[in-house]
């Protein structure tokens, strides 16, 4: 689909949202301009315009297995559900990215319950980035047993898939009093490098569990030394920015710069700055399901860019 | 358009837990290691022969060693600043519904994920200000003081 229909689509896109309740949006990015549309539309054009749209990962986030308080007693029955979401997909997506909070209390037993339960994706390949759950056992270690190869236990990474630069970074680690989440200085002397020589138009996309830029500071929602990122980031003509942690979505275009917040499989959190504090937030049951979900990502080749797809469990 | 889409609008209405719930929990729950102490006290009493009478020292290094407990509820230390003796063992107890973690920021002590009613402890050995926060919310700042 062209930039055109997304503009032309978007006021009917936000009319069909509100009336299904956020059932499932898809953000068209062209040009650094977000526009929404409904996914019934999104689907029809898509069948018309099939060669050009590929879908290209899948990301969920904040899965909490471990999690067994009343917001949610059964994590592992709404993990299911989105893996069925995932497995139902026409198309299968090139891979599932995770960006962290796979489980709640850096248990092994968790750690292995959701191996499982992942295991269950008709997609074989899976990208990762812990949470602060998932660095919460006193050696930081049962995360990095499992999901520490792709990084050499580093935390942060990149890798190139269909000709988008993909790069995962660790902002979970040495928190500071009060503070936010840090990327520190040898992680972002690697970032320097690792985009140093690639050309501008090859669509970036960023992950890490934080938002890498300030939501709501008293909660510690943002990364503290997020700027330094952005500033190598700015050159290209495509970045995506997608992050968890926060349990609802958030969105910010600033240039070509987009950044995302996922829904978690698990439970919603406040919006920010709604309560004492940001812990989980308990819905009617019947309301559960409407503020779960995950994020699509279909790459759009005329031109180059990224689309991005919200759906919920119900 | 708006930046932020508007999911759990329609919830704004909802409540974390009451904080007049988990401070009755609180009492209930540090009123039984009290009790506990007791009871060990007692029967190490019986248990041995009468030591001669305790030095003022002695007196001092006993209260210290009683495990001051820190109880972790509604997202904050509780006391935020602890003096204690050298030697003294320092206990955190969490009473969130949510995990918490006590990490020192010089990375001289550090618990694993503390679910509700789990507890950490540590031995203070040396003299000094110890900082520490919880890791997954670090807004939650302590700090022990150890003379």
């Amino acid at each position: 689909m062209s930039s055109d229909d997304s503009i032309a689509a978007s006021r009917r896109g936000v009319l069909k949202c509100l009336a299904f309740g956020g059932a499932g949006t898809l953000f068209g990015l062209a040009g650094g301009v977000l526009a929404p549309l409904d996914l019934a539309l999104a689907a029809t054009k898509g069948r018309k315009s099939a060669p050009l749209d590929t879908p290209l990962f899948v990301q969920i986030s904040d899965t909490h297995i471990g999690f067994n308080k009343e917001a949610n007693p059964d994590v592992a029955g709404t993990l299911k559900q989105t893996i069925d979401l995932v497995n139902g997909m026409p198309v299968k997506p090139a891979f599932i990215l995770h960006t962290g909070d796979i489980t709640h209390l850096s248990k092994a037993s968790e750690f292995d319950t959701a191996a499982q339960l992942l295991s269950e994706l008709k997609v074989s390949e899976l990208h990762t980035t812990p949470g602060e759950h998932d660095m919460a056992d006193a050696s930081a270690s049962e995360y990095f047993n499992r999901y520490g190869k792709a990084s050499a236990n580093r935390g942060y990474y990149s890798f190139d898939t269909r000709g988008v630069h993909f790069v995962g970074l660790i902002n979970v680690l040495n928190f500071k009093p009060n503070g936010l989440g840090a990327l520190g200085s040898e992680q972002l002397e690697w970032l320097e490098a690792d985009l140093k020589g690639r050309s501008a138009s090859t669509p970036i996309v960023v992950f890490a569990h934080m938002p890498l830029w300030t939501i709501y500071e008293p909660w510690g929602w943002g990364t503290g030394d997020a700027d330094q990122m952005t500033s190598y980031l700015r050159r290209f003509g495509s970045v995506t920015v997608l992050n968890g942690h926060i349990h609802q979505i958030v969105q910010k275009v600033e240039g070509n710069l987009t950044f995302h917040t996922a829904r978690s499989t698990a439970f919603p959190q406040a919006t920010a700055g709604n309560g004492p504090a940001p812990g989980p937030l308990k819905v009617p049951a019947e309301q559960l399901q409407k503020m779960l979900g995950l994020s699509s990502v279909t790459l759009k080749r005329h031109p180059s860019a990224l689309a991005l797809t919200d759906s919920t469990l119900a | 358009m708006s930046t932020v889409e508007p999911v759990g609008a329609a919830f704004e209405g909802a409540r974390l837990p009451q904080p007049a719930a988990r401070a009755v929990r609180h009492i209930s729950q540090t009123s039984l290691p009290a009790l506990a102490i007791m009871i060990v006290a007692s029967l190490a009493r019986a248990a041995t022969p009468l030591p001669p009478a305790p030095s003022a020292a002695a007196a001092a290094q006993a209260r210290s060693t009683q495990e001051p407990t820190i109880s972790i509820h509604d997202f904050s230390f509780s006391p935020v600043s602890l003096t204690v003796a050298v030697g003294a063992t320092v206990s955190w107890k969490n009473l969130d519904p949510e995990p918490h973690t006590v990490r020192s920021v010089d990375d001289q002590f550090r618990s694993g994920a503390l679910d509700q009613n789990d507890s950490f402890s540590f031995k203070f050995v040396k003299p000094g200000t110890y900082r520490y926060v919880c890791s997954i919310h670090p807004q939650m700042v302590g700090t022990i003081t150890v003379k």
